[in-house]
């Protein structure tokens, strides 16, 4: 009997490893290899690739911003709206912070619960000054602080597919969500 | 008996799954942030005393203060690039993951530590990204200067600290610019500036830490936004000296990269707080 369980834990320990070193490795362009730590809105904090498997719909905002930011907010549920529900465990829409001193992610919480964004599929993210930069960069993003309240940055919304990859970018505000929306279902669909 | 025996499997087999799932939840590559010194740099620093200045995008009357910092004399060469690539192999060409320099990177290397030839070793190292740049600095123990600190210091001639008003101050830099394959020089070859601080415009461009946060569309000559829909708050970053033509050039070549690009006449310098 004991030779027997133990055989029988061998082949499960064989199994289980063996099911974790055969995962596909990262494409080099992955935003995956960004070690960076991040904290969420559920006070949880995580490297990037925590996000693995999801595909992922990027925009970053800070939560003080009158102009250019409620517009974003704004498109990214536009194009929630438009991505199919039975998708919603496979995607996430995520929201960065460009401004973390200030969006705490207590703050962050309760801008997700006041724009009705408190749904699962939604992650409301911040890091440090240093991860904050070389995450913009990744996004081709500009930003300036050009006040103690106020940041100047370019509005860009990135979808990245479940291995980091990106695979759409719209610019500006106006943004056509029915596209976005359309390439997540579609990414979701074949992965 | 066997149900207590099967308990204690079933717990070793939680833990080593947990353990395997650790493994692979771990970074495969080290982060530019994350590189710890380990190299030293030979290069000398010059301290810059700081002060307040009048940046080239901003309003009028918002003078920007920047504290006193230290700056490499040099742009840093292919010498010094290669002993770092050496000891930091996830940055030789063949390693370098794509999300952090582009196909280009270091493209006239023969090999992943070989410089080509006809390359001086002390000549400015280009072609290499934003990241890989501040990987560099991180690793001896320095940074990349900021924007405000690179511009700061651009405002010399070999005379004075500021040097903005002078007529010939912008068409010296420009006709610099013009000069084709001057990358290729070694550097401290020419004159120093006011503070001693050699080869700001002469050999090559260089990258900035918050190369970023420039936010010019278009024809950036008309001091303006051209596309307000692109940036939040765009209007707060327009020219305020629109004679210096040097500078507009230096803003659109910072505003048209990506931290991926690599360019042929790109390189950079490294900086460091005062302690």
């Amino acid at each position: 009997m004991k030779q027997l369980l133990f055989i029988l834990t061998a082949g499960i320990l064989f199994f289980s490893c063996g099911q974790n070193n055969t995962k596909k490795e990262l494409p080099s362009d992955s935003i995956f290899h960004l070690t960076s730590q991040w904290q969420d809105q559920r006070n949880q904090s995580y490297p990037l690739n925590t996000l693995r498997g999801k595909t992922l719909v990027v925009v970053m905002i800070y939560t003080s911003c009158k102009t250019a930011c409620p517009i974003l907010v704004a498109d990214m549920k536009r194009i929630e709206r438009q991505i199919r529900p039975a998708y919603f465990d496979k995607v996430s829409l995520v929201l960065v912070s460009i401004d973390p001193e200030t969006d705490t992610p207590e703050r962050l919480a309760e801008f997700a619960k006041t724009g009705g964004m408190d749904a699962p599929q939604w992650v409301f993210l911040r890091s440090n000054e240093a991860a904050t930069q070389e995450f913009a960069n990744v996004l081709s993003m500009k930003y300036k602080k050009i006040s103690p309240v106020d940041f100047s940055h370019s509005n860009i919304i990135s979808v990245f597919n479940p291995d980091g990859e990106l695979i759409l970018q719209e610019e500006g505000t106006g943004i056509n969500a029915e596209k976005v929306a359309g390439k997540v279902n579609e990414t979701v669909r074949s992965s | 008996m066997s149900i207590k025996l099967f308990h204690i499997v079933v717990f070793f087999v939680v833990i080593w799954c947990a353990s395997c799932n650790c493994q692979e939840a771990a970074p495969d590559i080290v982060s530019p942030a994350f590189n710890s010194p380990r190299l030293t740099s030979q290069a000398k620093m010059i301290k810059i005393p700081g002060g307040e200045y009048q940046p080239f995008y901003g309003t009028d009357t918002a003078l920007v203060k920047v504290d006193p910092f230290l700056i490499d004399e040099k742009p840093v060469t292919n010498g010094e690039f290669l002993a770092f690539v050496k000891t930091y192999p996830q940055w030789q060409r063949s390693q370098v993951k794509r999300l952090y320099a582009d196909t280009n990177y270091l493209r006239a290397w023969v090999a992943d530590t070989i410089l080509p030839k006809n390359i001086d070793a002390d000549a400015p190292i280009t072609q290499l990204s934003w990241y890989a740049a501040k990987a560099y600095a991180t690793a001896t123990g320095k940074r990349l200067p900021t924007l405000d600190e690179w511009e700061l210091v651009a405002m010399a001639d070999e005379k004075v600290p500021n040097a903005r008003q002078k007529k010939s101050y912008s068409d010296r830099i420009v006709d610099l610019y013009l000069v084709k394959n001057r990358q290729y020089n070694a550097v401290k070859q020419s004159q120093p500036n006011y503070w001693g601080v050699y080869n700001f415009f002469d050999l090559v461009w260089e990258w900035t830490d918050d190369f970023n946060s420039v936010l010019v569309t278009g024809d950036s000559r008309s001091g303006e936004y051209s596309d307000n829909n692109l940036f939040c708050a765009g209007s707060a970053t327009s020219a305020t000296d629109v004679l210096n033509y040097a500078a507009f050039m230096r803003f659109s070549m910072r505003a048209g990269l990506k931290a991926h690009y690599t360019v042929g006449n790109l390189g950079f310098r490294c900086a460091k707080d005062v302690e």
